[in-house]
């Protein structure tokens, strides 16, 4: 597999603008944590309450990462391995929590149970919405594993049950990491939950530095922590995935057969239509007894709601998708010392909470942007900057999982390695493409406080929307915004389910 | 009698906002039109004008204040919304170039936090004598333009003898049955003033056995006084509009439960307010102030009174007669622009077990 050392500069370029974009929100946070001079800075970094937040804040990452680990990967073998029936179908319902946003589950958990408030209240909320981060990597490369591993196994004696831990779970543990990682992300920068269930988790204090401690230059040293805890958590990532088991040997792999036991399924759907009723079935219920509740809808309010959030979500991701394409190409198919870097890059400002993220758009915009300031654009901008790893992750995966001698094949035949890439590595990404700008999108659409802060001036979407009623306590406005965020946030995720589903059930 | 008819208007003047609020900005307001008086020479030249206006109060709330401005003064406004501490954190990032004219705040400490980066004009003395010192900047940088008082909501079925201060709540006959709502701007303005007038001692002692009587936390403030309304809990710590809101939407059959002052000049009397400052980087500072003085008119102020239920500032203007006046709440006596240390409270409702239970 002899892989092109370095990469032509028409691919590096590009690639090192979505570098220098991802490291906008960086020097924004450098910069604003000097203000007050580094004394400060290693003051504010060594008082005892910021190690208490951040080993509450790790807590918390530890319990949600491995919940959805276990509960994505045994709903992910259950649309792959067992022998329920429909199992397309289950698979793009049981990646419908990712059409809900975390501030609305919780606030339908907390209005149902009111004492769900805290830890335990936060843990349930981000584990029902961040498990499809790992049930759809990890669907996929079940479908791709060879059974030829588990079959030996079991002729071996070995029962169907243990031949899964002990050989299936190892030859899908890099997408198990992988996804993991950006649920342990996503948890460290989650604001919406933790905030309903009044967890005073890192980011919790982070937006109290802005909201009740008026000190944004606090709120910036603070999240400099946020991402040196990302940073472990990227290098920790990197190091699993290293070592993981590889088929070796010639011969072709052959497809898995369904032939797991009833004793198996039954157990496995269980805790699918777990996932199904507590994940969707409560935040929409109550969503919809919301909507029943309130008298007066003014529904040409909605469409253009509806219509706004559509715009900002489809440009968001028609940026973000190209953006991160040659960052893609580059960590799936070239070598060299600056792809950690890259990486690295590109994957910590996930970490951050959106507050943060928008404020150092507005640091940079306001003075280097200014005819785009609070327009679009830099809104769009904004957003792209959370969801490039997404992305990035996905057009990766998508081709690291085809084979490098296609274009092997194209450079002999003399074909140049710019035309090999978009002649070849560019559609053998397709899959990835449609599922992480199908990702960005769903992002965008959920997105509020970025949205808050870079918007036009009168700009609504569905999620202001739902913030601008919710701090009025007015149930009945929120019910049609909520359901209608969550039917649109529904299509992409459904686009996202069906790419998976292609690459899964063939 | 007197009080129900003050509650039918009010009620009918609730109703009137809901349906202002939904028929959106465009439609003009024939209401509006009798504040000629306002409309001098100065301000017919600032006719056509634009203002941006950063609000950290809700839309739903002030869209048709702000559109009554326009009817009134000729003055355009673009409105921004969104929290108001994280207003206050954008227009300090944004420094001298901050698009925004105008900050209208929810509360003194985000105020406070603008001021204290130099970003505010001094307001011209024409507005800041119309209210009280302690209700503004004392540099002149801000003027408070409504406020809220804290209240003891009661449900008078289930309450013989009321309490009449902070300490009588910690009483053990309130086991279990006061509400509040831990996540609440103004519950936590009250804890810090809580500490500004007892001391960080003083507080915790009074946090702590107040967590031992086990009050319930609700979401927010209209869910305590629904609790408190239908008899799930006899008292609540809330804010004193929220019972006048419910009477507003429910009409006054519906609602039993009852607003107690303490009047003591402890927190529990503790007025919060909200404010407005003009921004020092401002090139329409002439019409950024006339969008103060009009907040501070009698219009502006009858606004507040019949719209959002909150105190009036200035002194031509009162109040709903069955509140007290200002001067009768008896406030306690500290600097409003002192209860921005609100992530001291909230370490300190962690500490004590009020933030989660």
């Amino acid at each position: 597999m002899a892989r092109l050392l370095r990469a032509p500069l028409a691919l590096a370029a590009p690639a090192m603008v979505a570098v220098v974009v991802s490291l906008v929100p960086l020097v924004y946070l450098i910069n604003t944590s000097l203000q007050r001079g580094v004394q400060q800075l290693i003051d504010e970094i060594f008082v005892s309450r910021t190690a208490t937040l951040v080993m509450r804040s790790l807590a918390l990452t530890v319990v949600v990462t491995v919940a959805c680990a276990v509960l994505g990967t045994i709903n992910a073998w259950f649309v792959v391995r067992s022998s329920a029936p429909l199992r397309p179908l289950w698979l793009m319902l049981l990646a419908m929590p990712l059409a809900i946003p975390s501030y609305l589950s919780a606030f339908a958990w907390i209005t149902w149970i009111p004492s769900l408030n805290g830890y335990f209240g936060a843990a349930i909320v981000l584990t029902l919405a961040s498990y499809p981060y790992v049930m759809l990597p990890v669907a996929a490369m079940l479908r791709g594993a060879d059974p030829q591993l588990e079959d030996v196994a079991q002729s071996l004696g070995v029962s169907p049950l243990r031949s899964i831990t002990r050989v299936t779970l190892r030859q899908v543990s890099p997408a198990i990491w992988a996804g993991s990682l950006l649920v342990a992300l996503y948890v460290v920068s989650d604001f919406g939950a933790v905030a309903t269930m009044r967890l005073e988790t890192f980011t919790w204090v982070i937006y109290g530095a802005y909201r009740a401690g008026f000190n944004p230059t606090r709120a910036a040293t603070l999240s400099l922590v946020l991402i040196g805890v990302a940073l472990l958590l990227v290098v920790l990532e990197r190091r699993v995935r290293g070592r993981t088991v590889q088929r070796v040997g010639s011969g072709s792999a052959r497809h898995a057969v369904r032939q797991s036991p009833l004793s198996l399924t039954l157990p496995a759907m269980a805790v699918a239509i777990t996932s199904l009723g507590f994940g969707i079935g409560v935040p929409v219920i109550s969503s919809i007894s919301w909507t029943r509740s309130s008298g007066f809808v003014d529904w040409a309010e909605v469409w253009s709601t509806i219509a706004a959030s559509f715009g900002v979500g489809a440009l968001t991701g028609l940026a973000t998708v190209l953006l991160a394409l040659p960052v893609g190409i580059l960590l799936a198919r070239f070598k060299g010392r600056l792809n950690g870097f890259t990486e690295g890059a590109v994957y910590v400002t996930h970490s951050l909470p959106g507050i943060v993220i928008a404020l150092s758009v507005v640091y940079f915009g306001i003075s280097i942007a200014r005819p785009f300031y609070q327009q679009i654009p830099l809104l769009v901008f904004g957003q792209m900057i959370i969801f490039l790893p997404l992305v990035v992750g996905s057009v990766r995966t998508s081709i690291e999982q085809s084979r490098p001698a296609y274009e092997d094949v194209a450079r002999s035949l003399g074909i140049s390695r710019m035309k090999t890439i978009f002649r070849v590595t560019i559609p053998l990404a397709i899959p990835g493409i449609a599922a992480g700008g199908a990702l960005a999108v769903l992002g965008a659409v959920k997105e509020l406080p970025t949205t808050l802060i870079l918007r036009p001036t009168g700009l609504d979407t569905l999620a202001t929307s739902i913030w601008k009623y919710s701090s009025v306590s007015d149930f009945g406005a929120i019910g049609p915004y909520a359901v209608a965020l969550m039917l649109l946030a529904a299509l992409p995720t459904a686009v996202l389910s069906t790419v998976t589903v292609l690459r899964v059930i063939k | 009698m007197k009080n129900s008819s003050i509650i039918r208007v009010a009620f009918a003047l609730g109703a009137m906002t809901l349906l202002a609020a939904c028929g959106g900005s465009g439609g003009s307001d024939s209401s509006s039109n009798n504040d000629s008086s306002n409309t001098d020479s100065t301000t017919r030249d600032l006719e056509g004008q634009s203002i941006t206006i950063y609000s950290g109060r809700n839309e739903t709330l002030m869209a048709p204040l702000f559109a009554e401005f326009t009817t009134a003064t000729g003055i355009n406004v673009e409105v921004r919304y969104g929290d108001s501490g994280e207003l206050a954190a954008l227009i300090m990032t944004e420094g001298d170039k901050s698009p925004a004219d105008v900050y209208f705040s929810q509360d003194a400490g985000a105020l406070g936090a603008v001021q204290d980066a130099a970003l505010f004009t001094t307001l011209p003395t024409d507005i800041t004598a119309l209210i009280e010192p302690q209700f503004q900047s004392t540099s002149g940088n801000w003027a408070a333009t409504s406020g809220r008082a804290r209240v003891v909501v009661y449900n008078p079925a289930l309450v013989s003898v009321p309490p009449m201060s902070l300490d009588d709540l910690l009483n053990s006959q309130w086991m279990g049955k006061i509400g509040y709502a831990p996540s609440n701007a103004s519950w936590q303005s009250f804890v810090t003033a809580l500490r500004l007038t007892r001391g960080e001692d003083g507080a915790r002692a009074w946090l702590t056995d107040f967590a031992a009587n086990k009050p319930v936390a609700y979401e927010k403030n209209g869910v305590v006084r629904d609790a408190v309304n239908a008899g799930e809990v006899s008292l609540g710590l809330i804010n004193h509009y929220y019972l006048y809101e419910l009477i507003a939407s429910t009409g006054p059959e519906k609602v039993v439960a009852k607003n107690l002052y303490f009047k003591d000049g402890e927190a529990g009397s503790l007025i919060n307010i909200a404010g407005v400052g003009v921004l020092a980087s401002s090139a329409r500072t002439d019409a950024a102030l006339e969008f103060v003085r009009y907040l501070l008119s009698t219009a502006g102020q009858t606004y507040f009174v019949e719209r959002t239920f909150e105190y009036p500032m200035i002194s031509g203007v009162s109040p709903f007669s069955e509140l007290p006046t200002l001067r009768e709440l008896n406030p306690p006596a500290i600097d409003l622009a002192d209860l921005k240390s609100i992530e001291v409270t909230q370490a300190l409702l962690e500490d004590v077990g009020l933030l989660t239970r």
